[in-house]
């Protein structure tokens, strides 16, 4: 083999109790299943294939979490049947054998079968889940492991030694345990508060490097986008215009700071309408929305799409520089006004050859069923109302 | 009200001097019957100006470091009565403009308001008359809009809005000035003033509870 030897890592995918023996095998550069087979015959000596294994449990790391490799559904029932196969050999062994395998197999395997369960679950790769979703199944796994220790633990003591000593022994364990668990207190209590505060200064750190990003991606181009068009007044203003309001949706918006607005609701759409507007024909168009989110359907689609012509049209012929929006939304009904203060006209003079009040307003309202209040004084201002009824969801379904 | 008896003293109160400058320069430029004799950057320094110099109207920032201008609000109402408070806000969060408004505030204007409309605005405030964005208009009739499944008003005498009230707000949210509103409904001026006083007594009286459901309703704090 010319490549380079990997190194000794338990494998985390594609394992079957702990990922040793197949990555014994990656570091051997041998196949797998002659490796499993090695643990299993040296299993039946005196457990001494289980011991192994457990040793280089322990002691090897676990590889990233990014190597990824599958195992044929034949590999892993081969492998489990191994497992099985050396579990019975070695018990098998334990009962034709002597005294020392006879209490190895017996409460202390318990014990280590208890003590796998709680490594196991602290295994680097489960503790992350551990401290996420299925917490309970983790925990009952770590108890039921603990009581397997004890239990093996307890059983070989009193079946090794006379009851009066056991009972001296564990008096003199338990009260050693609750010395060292006072003893270290403080020592728990720092480490816990430690691990707080650095948790805290890293979500500290990471929202002020994402508010610095935003900044920089948004108003520090902007400003420097000014400073090199200074000399033109309208320009400016539109970029200052669009900014303050991209800042204003993130820091005050639906979905509060940071947080991208999640639905795409009338009050989203008709902003966005208003936003596009201001944009393309520099006029500053404020949408005030009264009564709550809807969702849109296809008639408060139209009814935005009405609203936005109407917008258009007060910024193109209006001659000022602010229009006002209004929307109530009730419960059976939506309300939109457009309106500015602007020069105003008659309704009756409009030429029909003019399609944007005929059509996009007038048009789209009559077909789903909406109507459209015109009212302009020449002089004193131009208000569209526009009136759509709004559907319940089963109306909508059908 | 454009012929001014004698010039009315504003206090400016906001965190950013380069904002204060702004404004100052921009009414003291245009407008003769209003003059800024002090100005103050945090919540200490206003309280601190407020006092010693008595003016007429202050212009209040909601954003500040150390509580904003409701804790000067809270701090000085009390004591000053005479002073009225008008909050000058960037802030798009009507939970903010309205916590002023409850404290005391008279009126609510926005940062992009050009200096004639703002002076306009600080004589409308110093006459005795409330001043209303379209955009707070639209704040209290959501605190008041009384939807199916909303809190139960605490006191109806103060959480209801007369069916006039919401008239005059709604026209106020559409973009309308007084005079209009007063054209439309057939009322005299001093009517829709005297509407829209009642309307902010009621948003500075009405009970906390509704106001914060309505708040975290609207995922606002």
């Amino acid at each position: 083999m010319n490549t380079p030897t990997p190194p000794l890592v338990r494998r985390r995918s594609g394992r079957i109790v702990a990922g040793v023996a197949g990555g014994v095998a990656d570091h051997l550069g041998v196949p797998v299943t002659w490796v499993r087979a090695a643990f299993i015959a040296l299993g039946a000596m005196w457990w001494a294939g289980a011991l192994a294994y457990g040793l280089l449990w322990v002691f090897v790391r676990q590889e990233s979490a990014e190597v990824t490799r599958a195992t044929p559904r034949r590999e892993r029932q081969q492998a489990l049947g191994l497992a099985a196969l050396g579990v019975a050999g070695a018990l098998v062994a334990a009962a034709l054998g002597n005294d020392l395998v006879g209490w190895i197999a017996g409460p202390l395997g318990v014990a280590a079968v208890g003590a796998a369960l709680v490594w196991r679950e602290a295994d680097e790769g489960q503790r992350r889940r551990w401290t996420r979703t299925g917490g309970r199944t983790a925990l009952w796994r770590t108890v039921a492991g603990a009581l397997f220790v004890a239990a093996g633990i307890a059983v070989f003591l009193f079946g090794q030694l006379q009851l009066g000593q056991v009972q001296f022994a564990l008096l003199a364990v338990l009260a050693t345990l609750v010395g060292v668990g006072v003893l270290t207190v403080p020592w728990w209590v720092r480490l816990v508060r430690e691990l707080t505060e650095e948790r805290r200064e890293r979500i500290v750190e990471t929202e002020r490097a994402e508010i610095a990003a935003h900044l920089h991606d948004s108003v520090l181009q902007t400003l420097a986008l000014i400073q090199r068009q200074s000399d033109q007044p309208r320009e400016v203003a539109r970029l200052a215009r669009g900014q303050e309001r991209e800042l204003r949706t993130w820091l005050y918006g639906a979905g509060g700071y940071g947080i991208p607005a999640s639905d795409a609701g009338l009050t989203a759409a008709l902003a966005a309408a208003a936003a596009e507007v201001e944009d393309t024909y520099a006029v500053t168009v404020a949408p005030v929305v009264v009564g709550g989110d809807r969702p849109l359907d296809e008639h408060l689609r139209a009814l935005v799409l009405a609203g936005r012509e109407a917008m258009v049209n007060a910024a193109k012929h209006a001659g000022v520089a602010e229009v006002s929006v209004y929307c109530e939304v009730e419960d059976d009904e939506v309300n939109l006004f457009v309106r500015d203060r602007g020069s105003g006209f008659d309704p009756a003079d409009v030429p029909d050859d003019r399609h944007g009040l005929a059509d996009s307003v007038h048009g789209r309202m009559d077909r789903h069923g909406g109507t459209v209040r015109l009212r302009s004084t020449p002089g004193e201002g131009t208000e569209v109302h526009l009136a759509m009824r709004a559907r319940t969801h089963e109306e909508a379904a059908t | 009200m454009t012929e001014p008896e004698n010039t009315i003293k504003v206090v400016l109160v906001d965190d950013h001097a380069l904002f204060r400058s702004g404004v100052r320069a921009e009414l003291d430029r245009a407008v003769p019957d209003v003059s800024v004799v002090g100005e103050a950057g945090s919540v200490d320094e206003a309280v601190a100006a407020i006092r010693h110099l008595r003016p007429d109207v202050v212009l209040l920032d909601v954003h500040m470091p150390d509580g904003g201008g409701a804790e000067v609000l809270r701090q000085l109402r009390p004591e000053l009565p005479d002073v009225v408070f008008l909050a000058l806000s960037v802030s798009d969060a009507a939970e903010d403009v309205i916590a002023v408004i409850r404290a005391g505030a008279r009126g609510y204007v926005t940062k992009t308001i050009s200096g004639r409309e703002l002076a306009d605005a600080v004589r409308r405030v110093h006459g005795g008359d409330p001043v209303f964005s379209p955009r707070l208009a639209g704040f209290v009739l959501d605190v008041f809009s009384q939807k199916p499944g909303a809190a139960p008003p605490g006191d109806p005498e103060l959480d209801l809005l007369t069916r006039r009230e919401r008239d005059v707000l709604r026209l106020l949210a559409r973009g309308y000035a007084y005079k209009e509103i007063a054209g439309e409904l057939f009322i005299s001026v001093k009517t829709v003033e005297t509407h829209v006083s009642s309307v902010l007594r009621k948003t500075q009286l009405s009970n906390r509870y509704e106001l914060s459901r309505w708040a975290s309703d609207r995922r606002l704090v």
